[in-house]
C-alpha cells in the first residue's frame, strides 16, 4: 500500500493522512508516463541491445543465436580498433583542452564591464550553429589556399598543415571544430564562479598578493562540481561525436581513416551493410568504456570534488 | 591558509584599488579579440553565401562580398535537388512538435518529481538521472528496430512520439523549477478540496509559465540541430528536416559551396535570431541546469 511519508504518524488528523495518500496517489499517476516512457525507451531496449549482441539479427529473418560471435567479428574488423583509437584520441585531447579554455574564458567574463553581456552572448553563439552546419562552414574556413585560418597563420610565419588533406592533422580539424561551440561550459563555469561568496573571494586577495595563488587555492576548489560536471557530460558527448565526423571524413573517415570515429563505424555497420548483430556488438563496447570511465571519474571525485557543507 | 596578515593590508588594499584605464584597455583588447576568433566562423559562412564559387576561392582573401549575389538566395528556394523551403516547414513543424510534447509530459513527470511526496518518488527520480547519462548509442538499435516492425520507419512518429512520455534532461531541467513552488500554495488548495490534477493546472502551472517557456527554447534549439534520429528514420527528401537536407545537399553536391553556404546560413540563423530575442531565459535555463 502507497503510504506517503506525511501519513507515518498515527495521531495525525484523519483529514490530513487522507491527503496524504491522495498525494501519494497522484504522485504516481502524474509520473506514470514517464515511468512508462523510461521503460519503453530506455529500459527495455537496454536490454535488447545486449540480446541484438549475441545474435545474427539483420534486418530481415528470425533472430539466431550466436554467443559471442559478433564481439569476435568486431574485434576482428581493423576499422573497429582504428575508429577506436581516433575517438579515443579525439576525447583526450579535445575534453580537457575545452575545459581549460572554457574556464580561462569564464574567468576572462567573470568581471562587470559595459560590454560583459556582449561578450558572453557571442561566446554562445557558436552552440547554437547546427553541428552540419557548422561543419561545412569549418571545411572551408581551413581551406588551405584560400581560407582565412591558414592566411593569418602563414601570415605569423608559421607553416599550417593542410587540415582536411593531411592525416596527421585532420583529427585536430575535429578538435578545433568541437572547441567552437563552448559556450555551455563558459556559462556553467561562468555560474560557479558568481557563487562564489564574496568574503572569500576577498579574503584571499588580502592574503596573498599574487593571482594565481587564488585561482589554485581558493577559486579552482570552489568550482570543482562544476569541473565534473562539464567533464562527465564531455566525455559521454565526445565519444559519441557523430555528425561532425561523417560531415569532414564521411562514412570512411578521409582522409585515410584519420577522422573516422567510432559512432562512425557502428552506423555504417547497421544502415549501410544491415549488421545490427555487430552494430548492437559495438553499442554494448563503447556502453561499458563510457560507463566504466564515468564511475571511475565519480570514485575519484570523492577526493577532488569540494561539496559546501562537508565538513573536512 | 585563511589568515590575515595585518601588516600589508594597506599594501593590499591599495592593489585592489579601481583598475587602471591600461588594464582595462588591455581586457577589452583581448575580449575582441576572442569574439573576432568566435565570430569569424559566421561571418565567413554570411559573406561566402553571397559570392560566387571564384570569389570564394579567391587569393587574396575576399572580405566582403563584390558584388553581393543575392542571386544565390534566390537559387537556394528554388532547386528541385535541395527543396529548402519545403525542408525549412519539417524542421518548424518538428521543433514546434517536440517542444509542445515536451512542456506537457515533462510538466507531468516534474511536477510529480518536485511537488509531490510518494513512495519509490527518490528511486524512479534516481533512474531518470541515469538515464540522463546513458550514451543514446545502447538504446537507439532496438528503438529502430521496433518502428520499422510497426511500419512507421519513415515518418516523424519515432522523432516526435517518445517525447510524449517525457524526456530525462527537460524532466531533470524543470524539477529544478517546479522544486521552488511553495508547498503552501498546494497545502492550502488541497485543504479546500481541489483535486491533484486541478492544483497541477491551476495552482502550480502558472507558477513555472516562464520555466516552461524556458524549456520549451531549448527543445526547439536542440531539435532544430538534431541530425541522427532524422538520418536513420527519414528517406525522402521532400520529409527531411534542414539539417539532414543541407548534408545530404552538400555530400552530392560538394562543389557548390554558395548555395551550400547560403543553406547553413538560413539553417543557423532562425536559431540565432531565436535566442537573441530570449537571451535572458536562456540563461537562466542553463544557471538551473547547473550545479547549486
Amino acid at each position: 500500500m502507497p503510504v506517503g511519508p506525511t501519513t507515518v504518524g498515527a495521531a495525525m488528523p484523519r483529514r490530513k493522512r487522507r491527503a496524504g495518500q491522495g498525494e501519494a496517489r497522484a504522485g504516481v499517476l502524474f509520473a506514470l508516463p514517464w515511468m512508462l516512457g523510461l521503460t519503453i525507451f530506455t529500459a527495455i531496449p537496454l536490454l535488447l541491445t545486449f540480446f541484438i549482441a549475441q545474435s545474427k539479427f539483420q534486418i530481415t529473418g528470425p533472430p539466431k543465436w550466436v554467443g559471442m560471435q559478433n564481439y569476435e567479428a568486431i574485434f576482428a574488423d581493423p576499422a573497429f580498433w582504428t575508429s577506436a583509437g581516433n575517438t579515443f584520441m579525439f576525447a583526450v585531447i579535445s575534453v580537457p583542452l575545452k575545459l581549460v579554455l572554457a574556464l580561462g574564458l569564464a574567468l576572462l567574463l567573470n568581471r562587470v564591464t559595459a560590454l560583459s553581456g556582449f561578450y558572453r552572448t557571442v561566446f554562445y553563439l557558436p552552440f547554437l550553429m547546427p553541428a552540419v552546419a557548422g561543419s561545412i562552414v569549418f571545411i572551408l574556413l581551413l581551406n588551405p589556399s584560400a581560407g582565412p585560418v591558414n592566411l593569418m597563420l602563414e601570415g605569423m610565419g608559421l607553416h599550417p598543415p593542410d587540415w582536411l588533406r593531411d592525416p596527421r592533422a585532420a583529427l585536430w580539424t575535429l578538435i578545433l571544430l568541437n572547441l567552437w561551440p563552448l559556450g555551455v561550459e563558459t556559462l556553467v563555469f561562468l555560474g560557479g564562479l558568481q557563487n562564489i561568496p564574496k568574503d572569500v573571494s576577498e579574503a584571499a586577495d588580502l592574503d596573498s598578493p599574487k593571482g594565481w595563488h587564488k585561482l589554485v587555492w581558493i577559486t579552482i576548489p570552489l568550482i570543482t562540481p562544476m569541473i565534473l560536471f562539464n567533464l562527465v557530460i564531455g566525455i559521454i558527448y565526445s565519444f559519441q561525436i557523430f555528425a561532425q565526423a561523417l560531415v569532414i571524413g564521411g562514412t570512411t573517415g578521409k582522409p585515410a581513416e584519420a577522422t573516422l570515429m567510432y559512432m562512425v563505424v557502428l552506423y555504417r555497420l547497421a544502415f549501410r551493410y544491415f549488421n545490427m548483430g555487430q552494430a548492437a556488438a559495438m553499442a554494448v563496447v563503447l556502453f561499458l568504456v563510457v560507463l566504466l570511465l564515468t564511475l571511475l571519474i565519480f570514485r575519484t571525485a570523492r577526493s577532488w570534488v569540494y561539496y559546501e557543507g562537508d565538513s573536512r | 591558509m585563511g589568515l590575515l596578515r595585518r601588516g600589508q593590508s594597506l599594501i593590499d588594499q591599495r592593489r585592489t584599488a579601481p583598475r587602471q584605464w591600461w588594464q582595462s584597455l588591455l581586457y577589452h583588447a583581448v575580449m575582441l579579440g576572442f569574439a573576432c576568433i568566435f565570430l569569424l566562423p559566421f561571418y565567413w559562412m554570411a559573406i561566402s553565401a553571397f559570392k560566387n564559387n571564384a570569389e570564394i576561392f579567391a587569393n587574396p582573401v575576399q572580405w566582403f562580398p563584390n558584388p553581393f549575389r543575392w542571386e544565390n538566395l534566390a537559387a537556394l528556394v528554388s532547386r528541385d535537388d535541395f527543396p529548402f523551403l519545403r525542408q525549412f516547414g519539417n524542421s518548424v513543424f518538428y521543433a514546434g512538435s517536440v517542444a509542445l510534447a515536451v512542456c506537457f509530459s515533462c510538466s507531468l513527470a516534474a511536477y510529480s518529481f518536485g511537488c509531490l511526496r510518494w513512495r519509490a518518488r527518490n528511486l524512479v527520480f534516481g533512474l531518470t538521472v541515469c538515464a540522463l547519462l546513458l550514451p543514446s548509442v545502447v538504446t537507439f538499435l532496438p528503438i529502430y528496430m521496433g518502428w520499422t516492425r510497426l511500419g512507421l520507419n519513415g515518418t516523424y512518429w519515432p522523432l516526435i512520439a517518445p517525447f510524449l512520455l517525457g524526456d530525462a534532461f527537460y524532466i531533470f531541467m524543470l524539477r529544478q523549477f517546479f522544486l521552488g513552488v511553495p508547498r503552501e500554495l498546494m497545502d492550502a488548495a488541497r485543504l479546500d478540496g481541489a483535486s491533484e490534477f486541478r492544483i497541477w493546472w491551476q495552482i502550480v502551472l502558472p507558477q513555472v509559465r516562464t520555466p516552461l517557456v524556458i524549456v520549451g527554447l531549448f527543445a526547439i534549439v536542440y531539435t532544430w540541430n538534431e541530425f541522427f534520429g532524422p538520418l536513420i528514420y527519414l528517406q525522402d527528401r521532400e520529409k527531411f528536416p534542414l539539417s539532414l537536407g543541407l548534408f545530404t545537399f552538400r555530400a552530392a553536391r560538394a562543389q557548390e559551396w554558395s548555395i551550400s553556404m547560403m543553406g547553413a546560413l538560413f539553417t543557423a540563423l532562425p536559431m540565432v535570431v531565436l535566442f537573441l530575442l530570449t537571451q535572458r531565459l536562456f540563461q537562466r535555463g542553463l544557471s538551473s541546469t547547473g550545479l547549486k
